[in-house]
């Protein structure tokens, strides 16, 4: 089942066009979402130095690496909520699929598994632009490999965990996907030291950014693949944990996040049906 | 009864069409924290990036500069809410409209295409505009912006005009996803960063280069976005380096995008109709 939501959600998403064409679709938003940093941290650099040499930056390697795991970030809870608000509104499929026998919640994870696949050629894209363009010094260990990809699943499951508390809440509000698409991840984007560290935002948003497992997630995956001298030049209000700290808070918030999003899919699942919700449409 | 003239009837159907976008926001009042409160934690984000780059201890000359760009991105923000309208409520209308089978309704109606997709830019601009004024307001009263106002009446002019020029593009672009079918999902999201980009929503345009900027001024967002940190923010602290034309020359030649689009909408909606009429296939769904 899980097989068959994913086949159907590559073909959703691409709307049946051309895999090709969707793949290029799909690679030049994120790429171009990277060189719009990259001309914000050369301006930045040219009226505050003189000298926008990028590759030399510490500050612009932290922000580049954290936009470029980003993408599975934005990609993937968008890839969940979606899920209830175009069956529902847009294909007005959801009342078949919903009495189809599949688990719902099985069904969401499987459409969002092709987000994850794309999400993964993007950031290898943006990566290879940043180490051959930009100079970005990227090294990692083949000790250190192991542990990097047991980082990238942890943190994957956690982005589909809070997708899926996500997709619970949509079926309860209106049609909402272009506020929640920018607004979630826009969230994450500001409080979890993506394209800044935590220490430039104030103490309260710094607090923010310490609840969410996504702060930790990228923090770990910098640790892993910038050189150490780079990481420490930048204040990252993390410094005073080791790696080995930052995964286990990783961890725990995932599990957390997942027995989550279970309860409060089943709940509002249930909210929805007794409310006679589950196929309104609101468009306007 | 009689029937209403023809301007009576178009300036009905375009009340008729933006109706529901200015009421149903009233309606559904969620709608007011998903569309405004939450797209500015992501421009919060981008106000930050600035700030990070500052040095240790600023001197009031790199606050001026921090400041202007910080404004710049309050700015690009601003017009991003209308970018996202045009690209969502404007371009991919017709096509969704098929979708949802109102299209062979619009195409029986006696009034004029272009009035009701000028109900829908109406509509649009309405609702977009809370989400516009609320990334400004947020701009000035929580990053502290300070914004000169020099020339109202220009600034009031690059902004509408601009406006125009960028509905204009959106009213185009609804025939055009029509006959491209199921890429026009796809057209749309690949307007997005790509376009932020080219149009510079987030930093001076002419940091692209003088000819990707000149290439990217075909976007109505791009003049506007550049005449209107000028005037707003004349003394930016970096001098004029990343100005790119004047702002009276940026106004003139929106002048003729806005004119053009719309020429260009009225002329693309003409060839629709007529494939429609020749076809008989433009309302088939799923194609």
């Amino acid at each position: 089942m899980f097989k068959q939501a994913a086949w159907l959600g590559w073909e959703m998403d691409s709307n049946w066009t051309e895999p090709g064409l969707f793949l290029i679709y799909s690679i030049i938003k994120p790429v171009a979402g990277a060189f719009i940093l990259v001309l914000m941290s050369f301006v930045a650099l040219f009226i505050g130095t003189g000298n926008p040499d990028l590759g030399k930056s510490a500050m612009f390697a932290y922000l580049f690496v954290g936009n470029a795991f980003f993408i599975y970030v934005a990609s993937v809870l968008f890839g969940c909520f979606q899920v209830i608000q175009s069956d529902r509104e847009w294909y007005q499929t959801i009342r078949y699929v919903y009495m189809s026998p599949i688990n719902f919640y099985t069904y969401i994870v499987g459409r969002a598994a092709s987000k994850v696949l794309l999400a993964t050629i993007a950031t290898a894209v943006t990566l290879a632009f940043g180490v051959f363009a930009l100079h970005i010094d990227l090294s990692m260990s083949l000790w250190d490999i192991p542990l990097f990809l047991a980082v990238m699943v942890i943190g994957l499951l956690c982005v589909v965990a809070i997708g899926l508390c996500l997709a619970g809440l949509s079926f309860l509000t209106a049609k909402h996907t272009h506020g929640l698409a920018e607004g979630i991840p826009g969230m994450f984007y500001l409080f979890c030291g993506v394209i800044f560290p935590l220490s430039v935002l104030p103490g309260w948003g710094q607090s923010v950014g310490r609840a969410l497992p996504i702060t930790y997630w990228l923090e770990a995956i910098r640790r892993l693949i910038l050189p150490s001298s780079q990481i420490a030049q930048v204040t990252t209000g993390l410094e005073q944990r080791d790696l080995a700290g930052i995964i286990a808070l990783l961890l725990i918030s995932t599990a957390f996040f997942f027995l989550l999003s279970i309860l409060l899919f089943r709940m509002t699942e249930y909210l929805a049906r007794k409310a006679g919700i589950i196929d309104m449409t609101t468009n306007y | 009864m009689t029937e209403p003239g023809f301007i009576r009837l178009n300036v009905r159907a375009l009340f008729g069409r933006s109706y529901p976008r200015v009421i149903g926001g009233t309606r559904e009042l969620s709608w007011i924290f998903f569309e405004t409160v939450l797209p500015i934690l992501s421009i919060a984000a981008y106000v930050f990036i600035y700030k990070a780059f500052l040095p240790p201890n600023p001197d009031q000359t790199m606050l001026d500069k921090v400041n202007s760009l910080v404004g710049y991105v309050v700015i690009g923000g601003t017009m991003t809410a209308f970018w996202l309208n045009v690209l969502w409520s404007m371009a991919s209308q017709l096509y969704w409209e098929k979708e949802v089978g109102n299209l062979q309704l619009y195409m029986m109606a006696p009034m004029s295409r272009m009035a009701l997709l000028g109900g829908m830019a109406v509509g649009g601009m309405f609702m977009t505009s809370t989400r516009a004024v609320t990334t400004l307001v947020v701009g000035v009263f929580i990053f502290g912006v300070v914004i000169t106002i020099g020339n109202p009446l220009l600034i009031l002019a690059v902004f509408f005009v601009t406006l125009i020029a960028l509905y204009g593009m959106g009213m185009m672009f609804a025939s055009l996803y029509l006959l491209y079918g199921r890429e026009a999902w796809n057209l749309s999201a690949l307007m997005e960063e790509p376009i932020f980009l080219l149009s510079g929503f987030y930093f001076p345009v002419k940091a692209l280069g003088q000819t990707v900027a000149i290439g990217a001024s075909v976007i109505p967002a791009t003049l506007g976005l550049d005449a209107l940190r000028q005037l707003m923010f004349p003394v930016s602290g970096f001098g004029t380096q990343f100005y790119f034309f004047s702002p009276e020359l940026e106004l003139a030649v929106l002048c003729v995008l806005a004119a053009v689009f719309l020429v260009l909408a009225k002329l693309s909606l003409g060839y629709l109709e007529t494939l429609a009429k020749r076809e008989g296939k433009l309302t088939t769904r799923h194609q």
